[in-house]
């Protein structure tokens, strides 16, 4: 058995919070900083969602000028978690620390964050894809509307109760949907893409496909047995010939 | 005197100049654009959502699938990502670093002959296309005597690589590197002192350092706009501090700039590669693979691991929950998506066919855009 040395106190929120690559930034932040976590060598500090922006200012004007990525996550499935449903995370860089720093705002379903845009420009499209994504408002965004998924789209497909295989959108071919000289209909029905299924028998069969069984049309008459097929005697070839 | 009569114009989804399926809106006065609006989304796979429900190792060759042009990087990045997650990063072994590195340069070297071929034919160069694919194939070749496939490689996996080098390939790449130096004075010698080529591009989309570091550029635009950042240098991964090589940086920050930027980078990858040889046939053949477990079940925690992809900073922003042996989130920082946001600020003021030029210097590849 090899004697190892007793592993390091665990750091305390605060003690983070005064760690040299952030201290200067927390202390401008004027106590906006909730929390502090430390995990594989990086720093994340939850800031109070409300003053996001200062907090960003703060953390620009401390040297941080780069914003790396904004990203959301869905938290209602994680496990052991109560608090509020989505985070949503800056990544920070500094040219003259060469160091990275996380920040992180809770947000509850339809509680908007202040947009950051105003003070880095790239935040644009991420918090648009935020926004697209899993359904966290922005408010001060310049143009807030979807940029992966097309305008008139229902749903939020990276939260947690999207099902993986896709809602049913309303782009399906068939004339009953699409109204003479119309296009597919914006907007979708919501429905998981599973219920809604041609061959379930949910769709009128169509007339004019009368050997499909789109449906469960009318079944073929069963198609006889096939006639035994004699075997093949083998000609008697007479003797002596 | 005249009035301005603004028109809306598509520059669609279908085009050979966009590089995939990126639609553009211009409003145009005559050939000038007053505005620029890209809209994306064409080739969105959902690749994020599909991550949450496959386990780490079946991640890995989704993740070849969204910059398809550099897909050793995206493996690159996912893999050392989870690594870092796992705390394994220190365990891989040396040979298997090496041959990460190789893999990466080659990389490398193909998407910047790619972008050299699209780039320089959107102009109006032609020829160019044919040299540039003429050494891409010899590449080709090597990632298919690797792991059997030339485009999307899955070519990593987490903890270590699945093969060694196949015998010959060694040799073969030293060969390459002794003439692809040769190869790249050839496009240089088409293009860089080129009238037609330079009125093209000097002064096109010129970026400032200021407003570079503003709209989050990473990669060769920043680099050519003056900023000396190179994450395999600041952030260095893999066998990278045992190195030597050079980062091209640019003064003006325009479309010359960055080519410019790009032909010197992809020297400086044939440097790169010129070095690992000896090194990796100084290590003896080994294990290729940290010991770590089969099931990958990470501890509960967050991590956020980039490295540089031939498009600029490639970034994997992790969540694991600790039970599963599915990512919880894994959120992609896409280069090019980022790159792709400064397109109307770059496009003002332009002609159309400038537009042209300015998407092919930003060097986007739409399934990393989309994801």
């Amino acid at each position: 058995m090899s004697e190892q040395p007793p592993p390091p106190p665990a750091k305390t929120a605060d003690d983070i919070k005064r760690d040299p690559l952030v201290a200067a930034a927390v202390a401008r932040s004027n106590g906006a900083i909730v929390d502090a976590k430390e995990f594989a060598g990086e720093i994340t500090l939850f800031a109070d969602r409300d003053r996001i922006v200062e907090v960003c200012r703060a953390f620009k004007d401390d040297g941080f000028v780069y914003l790396v990525d904004l990203a959301g996550v869905d938290y209602s499935k994680f496990p052991n978690h109560t608090g509020p449903r989505f985070s949503v995370a800056y990544m920070l860089y500094s040219f003259q620390k060469n160091a990275r720093v996380r920040l992180r705002v809770w947000t509850g379903d339809k509680e908007p964050v202040p947009s950051v845009t105003s003070v880095w420009k790239t935040a644009n499209w991420h918090e648009r894809e935020t926004f697209d994504m899993l359904g966290i408002e922005f408010t001060g965004h310049p143009n807030l509307e979807r940029i992966l998924m097309w305008e008139g789209f229902n749903g939020h497909p990276l939260r947690k109760d999207f099902p993986i295989r896709g809602i049913d959108t309303g782009a399906r071919i068939y004339p009953e949907v699409f109204p003479e000289g119309g296009g597919p209909k914006a907007g979708s029905t919501g429905k998981p893409a599973n219920d809604v299924n041609v061959y379930k028998g949910e769709w009128k069969k169509y007339g004019t496909w009368p050997l499909a069984q789109i449906g469960g049309g009318t079944k073929p008459a069963a198609t006889p047995a096939p006639k035994p097929v004699p075997k093949p005697v083998a000609p008697v070839v007479e003797e002596g010939e | 005197m005249f009035d301005v009569h603004e028109m809306e114009v598509n520059f669609g989804p279908q085009h050979p100049s966009t590089h995939g399926v990126l639609r553009v809106i211009l409003k145009v006065d005559g050939e000038r654009i007053i505005d620029a609006k890209p809209i994306i989304g064409y080739l969105h796979r959902g690749t994020e959502k599909l991550f949450e429900h496959m386990a780490y190792p079946q991640c890995v060759p989704h993740t070849d699938r969204m910059d398809y042009v550099a897909s050793a990087t995206n493996n690159l990045g996912f893999v050392e990502a989870v690594e870092k997650i796992l705390g394994v990063t220190k365990m891989i072994p040396r040979r298997a670093q090496i041959l990460r590195v190789m893999l990466s340069e080659l990389q490398r070297i193909s998407s910047h002959l790619l972008w050299l071929a699209t780039h320089a034919i959107d102009i109006g160069a032609m020829t160019p296309f044919f040299y540039c694919f003429r050494e891409r194939e010899q590449v080709l070749d090597f990632f298919e005597a690797y792991c059997g496939a030339r485009l999307t490689l899955n070519c990593m996996r987490i903890g270590g690589m699945p093969e060694d080098t196949p015998p010959g390939w060694l040799d073969d790449i030293e060969a390459f590197c002794a003439k692809f130096e040769g190869a790249v004075d050839e496009y240089e010698s088409l293009l860089t002192n080129n009238r037609i080529w330079k009125k093209r591009t000097v002064g096109i989309g010129v970026l400032s350092p200021e407003d570079a570091i503003d709209w989050g550029i990473t990669g060769p635009p920043l680099r050519g706009s003056g900023i000396e950042w190179d994450l395999r240098r600041a952030q260095p991964y893999e066998v990278y501090p045992e190195l030597a090589f050079d980062i091209p940086i640019g003064k003006n920050g325009d479309t010359y700039d960055r080519y410019l930027v790009r032909m010197a980078e992809m020297r400086q990858s044939n440097r790169i590669l010129k070095q690992c040889i000896p090194l990796i046939k100084q290590t003896p053949a080994g294990d290729l693979k940290a010991k770590i477990s089969k099931v990958v079940r990470p501890p509960e925690g967050e991590v956020y691991h980039s490295i540089e992809a031939p498009k600029g900073e490639l970034g994997y922003y992790i969540v694991s929950d600790g039970k599963t042996q599915n990512a919880y989130r894994c959120h992609v920082r896409p280069p090019s998506f980022v790159n792709l946001q400064a397109l109307p600020a770059l496009a003002k003021g332009h002609l159309v066919s400038d537009l042209v030029a300015l998407i092919g210097t930003i060097d986007i590849v739409l399934g990393e855009v989309d994801r």
